[in-house]
């Protein structure tokens, strides 16, 4: 795994990062500037505590606590048309603050609003599942689980979705690295013939452009083939790239052009 | 029978060819390479198109087969995933023998753009692969090519027994 760079002192090394740049916000505006999106906020409010809520692009952010999250939702579900769970996952704020961020966004068909509830949980701690007000919160928190590690207390399956079951990591947090770690790298390898393999087919090969035409093992040079394994000497005959042999085979003719009638008429 | 009399000494010869074993046994078995349907993402479109009228692989008596049991070829076309990987040996090992494979485009070859953790960086890390066919997608013209090229392959081979198993390890 790669390891965590300490972001703290990046003013110190100006030499790989531009000390200079903010990384740029979209305006957020204040709740009250929308009337349908303002009763909604107070309508939360009066049941949950809310911690911080704006507009961001014409979308209401609403930041509560973790574990409000089952209520929040099946109010908004069931008193505020929220009837549907777009899409939820998490945010990985791990090098900052050691944090996940976890968002649901929700849609309204009636109101034609949009609205994201989010909340922080730390590191190793778990989510409460909204797989039972939402079905489709099934998969994506599998998903989440897979990608980040978090476990969704009351789910009913509670396993992997897209990464095999016996994976180990969660791909998506920024520790891990894009190419795979040492055990993405020999994954199929392991699992297939075993780690005494590892020898006989070896690592990777992640460069998919190199080429090197003394490797005969690997790379062939068109229309100058060897056999696999040939020591390259540079003055390897033509090979010309025919798929019929000389003569034909039992029962083909070989293609010539002289062989063959060429009509010149266009009409014909 | 034939009520007529056909005068094989004059007329066309002995319905009768003299060849070798080999060239026979090479005969049938590269002019009917059935294919295991193999798609795996987009060049399985290439492979499909390969099949379908336009380009009609039923003239090279490539037949697709939807079991390994009944396939001597198998186009790997498409990414493999490291999820997959051990289905793919699973498919291969059910083939009889003999038993080709072409790795068909750029990631089957070498994984090709999907430089990532979840793609194996070349079928061939899994399972043995006769013919490598470049592309991204190769176009079916180059994969009846390829088909062709290995049908020579076959033919340049003994039939008998003496071929040698294709084992990665």
């Amino acid at each position: 795994m790669r390891a965590y760079k300490p972001k703290d002192d990046v003013q110190a090394k100006a030499y790989y990062t531009d000390r200079y740049y903010v990384a740029p916000q979209v305006p957020k505006s204040d709740v009250s500037e929308d009337a349908v999106f303002a009763a909604d906020l107070e309508a939360i409010q009066a049941k949950f505590e809310v911690k911080e809520a704006y507009i961001q692009v014409e979308q209401m952010v609403v930041y509560i606590n973790a574990h409000d999250i089952y209520g929040v939702l099946k109010f908004m579900r069931d008193e505020l048309s929220y009837t549907q769970l777009s899409e939820m996952s998490a945010i990985d704020w791990l090098a900052k603050d050691d944090t996940f961020e976890i968002f649901y966004q929700m849609l309204s068909m009636t109101k034609r609003k949009r609205i994201r509830i989010k909340y922080f949980i730390n590191n190793g701690e778990a989510v409460d599942s909204v797989e039972k007000l939402f079905r489709c919160a099934d998969w994506s928190e599998r998903e989440m689980f897979d990608m980040f590690g978090i476990q969704a207390n009351n789910h009913p399956f509670m396993k992997r979705i897209l990464m095999p079951y016996d994976w180990q990591g969660n791909p998506l947090l920024k520790t891990y690295p894009l190419e795979g770690d040492e055990f993405a790298a020999w994954y199929e390898v392991d699992k297939i013939y075993g780690k005494e393999a590892r020898d006989v087919i070896g690592p990777e090969i992640r460069d998919t452009a190199r080429v090197d035409r003394y490797d005969s093992e690997r790379f062939a040079r068109l229309g100058h083939e060897v056999p696999k394994g040939t020591e390259i000497t540079g003055d390897e005959p033509a090979n010309p790239q025919e798929y019929q042999e000389e003569g034909g085979v039992f029962l083909i003719k070989k293609y010539t052009k002289e062989s063959s009638k060429i009509i010149d008429d266009p009409q014909r | 029978m034939a009520q007529h009399k056909v005068n094989y000494t004059q007329d066309g010869g002995l319905p009768v060819a003299l060849t070798s074993i080999d060239k026979i046994v090479n005969w049938g078995r590269s002019n009917s390479l059935w294919a295991l349907t193999y798609g795996l993402a987009c060049c399985g479109i290439e492979m499909m198109a390969s099949g379908a009228s336009r380009f009609d692989f039923d003239r090279y008596g490539t037949i697709f087969r939807a079991s390994p049991r009944q396939a001597d070829l198998m186009i790997v076309a498409g990414t493999l995933t490291k999820k997959h990987a051990e289905f793919i040996k699973r498919l291969y090992d059910q083939m009889t023998e003999p038993r080709w494979v072409i790795s068909m485009g750029s990631c089957a070859n070498t994984g090709g753009m999907f430089n990532t953790y979840a793609t194996v960086q070349g079928v061939d890390r899994v399972i043995p692969v006769d013919l490598y066919l470049p592309g991204c997608a190769p176009r079916p013209e180059t994969l009846q090519y390829g088909v062709m090229l290995l049908q020579k392959k076959i033919r340049a081979n003994k039939a008998g027994n003496a071929q040698k198993a294709k084992r990665l390890m």
